[in-house]
């Protein structure tokens, strides 16, 4: 044991841990405090917590839950990237190599499971939002930053859900994007839509509607692959990143976990 | 066995395990989360509905099974009462389920459709919601007695203490991170990804499905015109959640677990949440077949079933099979026992404000309680569809073709 200890003092006094690590091992309460405020990724937390607020059986743990699968989903996600491409030539046989020839290879499937489970983690996180009044004031905008991310979530799994490029994928996509056509003012079969007219010509037809910008043409085809990939892997990424940032600040800044007061 | 399995296939025909459901749910929330009062007042609406049940079965065959179960479950509860959340019962209830389901797994249709590796984390999400349901309202039942014993809530005995978030937050967040870690791996190894043939476009495959958290969504549009189901009714349930920090000004049950104290905010939430949003899901996934014809979990997914379509329209059933006419050609006319409908059921929020409900008009003001209410009625607007529709086989409200408007 005294061996171990001596060794630890000796890895937490070396200069490169020092260089890492300001603060050395956190064990008085002053170096606590440090370890979290001079670390970007541990001060989204506050210095200190309601004790009811660190229960798993308060929070459950689900918004971590979410956001760890999140991780995952990037880290994972990454690694497909290295070996899928997006056209309708390479996207399912790619697939089928990943499946075939890579060993060990389970990241598509904890990519697949790892969705799934975030869709049902974010569901589960906001069911303990609401059963514990968590979104009552001061925490009604975050309330408001969370809905628009279960929103990004399910957009998130959607466009992935293509990429596959099997016949589950496209003919989901099928089904789910096929309602863009009825959007009131915006799709061709829309209600009003029709009312949209320059002289006689119907301004909103198959060619321009809501459904033709979601997938990019008339069909699922080539361009609503490029489209979906650009969707999946760059842009709903960023944005539900960044609302990230702003949910978990708000979460600190409306004063850490809900609690009575 | 095979009388259970036929049994269960029956009950779980779409208008029965729904109403079973919704009715079940209304037990929970009126007896304020079951205290075994079932001789109050709103009891005695349980025992009528229970009533209402059995006389319908008479003429309906399947509706007498639901009576049985309808009654099963509700002197289940009425005698566990309380003690429904008590730990113990708990776990048998979820002991129960477990086995049932895979005593299930046994019958090949069943584990046909429950197997998929896609199905799988939607067959855990059920077991999942149930428990985490229990868990919450648990909590919240426990916190009801300590309160209304003049007491305080639990999560407020610790208000105050304070902890450093280095270790006990990290500590905790490590260990949910290692623990997630192996399941995911885990899951990874034992289940394949799936990947069905190529794409083609040519060959759609029947049932067509959409992912399985929009099959709720799908659903609706057996209920709606897909102007209505596939754009603004999921407009406004995004629109109905980022309102409610808005409309709920309740400043009670902030920060703790309770039911007593927002009866009518959690009995609303858990009825669109569990009962419309996961429960659509569920029949969408495991219930719904080729021509998304609804079949029994034991049932086997037959391409060439037969369902006849006999959905016919209010105006329909109104001038052709009550006043024996010939449907009139205007549409106003024609449709005129359904617009008074549908304008009678969006106005009943202004006229329950003069009386009924005039303290919530009061304590909400105006806007919070017409925004509220209508948002209200949307939601409701879909059980009492979906019961329509499976009892009397009714289609569409309104039917105006001419202007692509129907409800
Ligand atoms: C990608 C999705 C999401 C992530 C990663 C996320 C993450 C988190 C985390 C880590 C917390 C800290 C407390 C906890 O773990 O429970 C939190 C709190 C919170 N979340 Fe989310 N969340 C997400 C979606 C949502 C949704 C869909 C809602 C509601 C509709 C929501 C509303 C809130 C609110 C109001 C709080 C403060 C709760 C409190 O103080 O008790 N979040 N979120």
């Amino acid at each position: 044991m005294a061996s171990v200890k001596a060794l630890q003092e000796n890895i937490v006094n070396s200069q490169i841990w020092k260089s890492v690590f300001r603060v050395g091992i956190p064990n008085t309460n002053r170096k606590r405090v440090l370890a979290v405020l001079g670390s970007l990724i541990l001060h989204l937390h506050p210095v200190k917590v309601r004790r009811s607020g660190v229960r798993m059986s308060y929070t459950w743990c689900m918004g971590g839950t979410t956001f760890f699968f999140f991780l995952i989903e990037t880290v994972t996600g990454l690694l497909l990237m290295f070996y899928y491409r997006p056209t309708i030539e390479y996207a399912f046989t790619d697939i089928m190599d990943l499946r075939e020839q890579a060993p060990f290879g389970i990241m598509r499937e904890m990519h697949r499971w790892g969705a799934h489970a975030m869709v049902i983690a974010v569901w589960l996180h906001m069911f303990r939002v609401f059963m514990t009044g968590s979104y009552k004031p001061p925490r009604e905008f975050n309330w408001n930053v969370g809905v628009i991310l279960l929103v990004l979530t399910l957009l998130l799994s959607f466009t992935g859900y293509l990429l596959p490029w099997d016949q589950l994928a496209i003919w989901a996509i099928t089904v789910g994007s096929s309602m863009a056509r009825a959007t009131p003012g915006a799709g061709n079969e829309g209600p009003m839509s029709g009312l949209i007219k320059l002289g006689d010509i119907r301004l909103i037809h198959a060619g321009d509607d809501a459904r033709f910008g979601l997938i990019g043409g008339r069909s699922i085809g080539a361009a609503t692959l490029l489209r979906f990939y650009v969707l999946h892997c760059v842009a709903i990424p960023l944005v539900a990143g960044f609302l990230m940032a702003i949910h978990f600040w708000r979460v600190r800044k409306d004063g850490g976990i809900s609690g009575p007061l | 066995m095979t009388f259970l399995k036929d049994y269960i296939n029956v009950l779980s025909a779409a208008s029965i395990s729904f109403l079973l459901l919704s009715s079940t749910f209304g037990c929970i929330v009126y007896f304020n989360l079951l205290e075994g009062r079932l001789r109050s007042k709103g009891g005695s609406i349980f025992i009528g509905l229970g009533v209402a049940y059995v006389i319908a079965g008479l003429f309906i065959r399947p509706l007498l099974y639901l009576a049985v179960a309808y009654f099963l479950v509700m002197f289940g509860l009425a005698h566990l009462g309380g003690r429904l959340w008590d730990k113990k019962v708990g776990k048998w209830l979820l002991f129960v389920g477990i086995v049932g389901f895979f005593v299930s797994f046994l019958d090949p249709n069943f584990y046909l459709i429950a197997a998929k590796p896609d199905n799988v984390p939607i067959g855990a999400m059920i077991f999942l919601l149930g428990i985490f349901t229990w868990i919450a309202l648990r909590k919240a039942y426990l916190n009801d007695k300590q309160i209304q014993a003049g007491g305080i809530p639990w999560e407020k005995t610790e208000t105050n203490e304070k902890l450093f978030v280095w270790p006990d937050l990290v500590y905790t967040e490590m260990l949910c991170m290692i623990l997630l870690t192996v399941v995911m791996s885990v899951w990874s190894v034992a289940l394949r990804a799936p990947l069905e043939e190529a794409a083609n476009p040519t060959s759609s495959p029947n049932p067509a499905k959409a992912p399985w958290y929009f099959l709720g969504l799908q659903e609706m549009l057996v209920y709606f015109d897909p102007r209505l189901a596939g754009v603004v009714l999921p407009g406004l349930i995004i629109v109905g959640l980022m309102a409610i920090p808005y409309i709920d000004t309740n400043p009670k049950g902030n920060g703790y677990y309770s039911f007593r104290e927002r009866k009518w905010e959690i009995g609303i939430f858990l009825y669109g949440f569990l009962v419309l949003w996961s429960f659509l899901i569920i029949t969408g996934t495991f219930l719904r077949g080729p021509n998304w014809n609804f079949f029994g979990p034991y049932e086997y997914w037959d391409p060439n079933k037969l369902v006849p379509l006999v959905n016919v329209d209010l105006s329909e059933l109104v001038w052709v099979n009550w006043l024996g006419m010939p449907l009139p050609k205007l549409w106003p006319i024609r449709e005129m026992f359904g617009i008074l409908l549908v304008i009678g059921y969006l106005s009943l929020p202004p006229l329950l404000a003069a009386r009924p409900f005039r303290r919530f008009y009061l304590k909400m003001g105006p806007a919070r309680y017409y925004v509220g209410s209508f948002l209200f009625l949307v939601m409701m607007a879909l059980p009492i569809k979906m019961v329509l529709r499976w009892l009397f086989n009714l289609k569409y409200i309104v039917h105006i073709g001419e202007l692509f408007f129907n409800v």
